[in-house]
């Protein structure tokens, strides 16, 4: 079960900092000046994103180690 | 397997309290900050040497950064979320050195003899990151108070209208889960970055940790970014939301 958490855990937040990052890009692409704003808001974005596949995968170390 | 453990160790007992390795690690994090910012400031001249130069430099760009993202509300926040950035950053980084999680002692715990180290890295502790998540949010609450007084309040209870009632409520959920949340990405990522070192270093103790070691470096330093740069955007809001209430409160108009 310890993999299967992290697993579905990790592929959902993957996508979507994927998307985040490929739309950033596109913006930065279209707009270089507002390249500053853009990298801020988008780094915040991914630390949400990311703050569940960390759940997950607390939720796993739990699981093993305790 | 190597040893890990998900809670930190306690080390000894002073008058009672347990004395974990992770707190030794945390107190030597904060002399070692104190002491450099003390040799750092100690004769300050107009034309720096070479360690002022670099102090001068580090303490700027922090104050560059952070007003990129909180605008006007830099200088009120800075010392806060600067010193936030610079603790985060040291301990995820002591945390790499090594013998930190691998000096200690064997001794007997409930009759089975068992390893504990004598220092693990500070934020590999959930408690040390969950003191800092409260810390961080009790500062945010605060300072909106500060700013605009009981206005500020009105974010979480506002019996006008049904709607920014359960708005309130909202808030008021979404201001306990972001303790969660800063306390668990902190301790989820370093914690995560200690047991894939040692797993590496267990199953190639050459060469092969070594990427990882530059990929935990990085990721210390993304986390300690984060965690201020969240702090600073949530205390630009609450500082925003309360000054805006107060203005309508006196009748003001909606501009900008």
């Amino acid at each position: 079960m310890t993999g299967l958490t992290v697993a579905i855990g990790g592929a959902m937040p993957a996508l979507a900092i994927g998307l985040l990052t490929s739309k950033a890009m596109e913006a930065i692409g279209r707009n270089p000046e507002a390249a500053g704003e853009v990298r801020t808001s988008m780094i915040l974005g991914v630390a949400f994103a990311e703050a569940i596949a960390i759940y997950a995968l607390v939720a796993g170390l739990i699981i093993k180690f305790v | 397997m190597p040893h890990i453990s998900l809670a930190a160790e306690i080390v000894t007992r002073i008058a009672g309290f347990p004395i974990s390795n992770a707190l030794i690690t945390t107190w030597l994090v904060m002399g070692l900050l104190t002491v450099i910012s003390y040799l750092a400031t100690r004769n300050m001249k107009l034309i720096p040497t070479a360690g002022q130069s670099i102090a001068e430099m580090l303490v700027g760009g922090l104050h560059d950064f952070f007003a990129t993202v909180t605008g006007k509300y830099v200088d009120q926040v800075f010392p806060l979320v600067a010193s936030l950035f610079l603790f985060i950053l040291t301990a995820n980084w002591v945390g790499l050195l090594p013998g930190v999680g691998t000096v200690g002692l064997f001794r007997e715990v409930y009759g089975v003899e068992e390893f504990t180290p004598l220092l693990r890295g500070a934020t590999a502790d959930l408690n040390t990151t969950l003191a800092l998540a409260l810390f961080t949010m009790v500062a945010i609450q605060y300072y909106g108070f500060k700013t605009s007084g009981v206005h500020y309040g009105k974010r979480f209870f506002n019996i006008g209208n049904p709607i920014y009632f359960f708005l309130g409520v909202l808030e008021l959920v979404s201001e306990l889960s972001k303790v969660v949340s800063f306390a668990f990405r902190l301790f989820g990522n370093i914690f995560a970055g200690e047991v894939l070192l040692a797993v590496m270093a267990f199953l190639m103790p050459f060469i092969v940790p070594l990427p990882f070691l530059m990929m935990e470096l990085f990721v210390g330093f993304i986390q300690a970014l984060v965690f201020s740069m969240l702090t600073a955007v949530f205390l630009s809001v609450a500082v925003a939301h309360g000054e805006h209430e107060k203005h309508m409160a006196e009748g003001g108009e909606i501009h900008g």
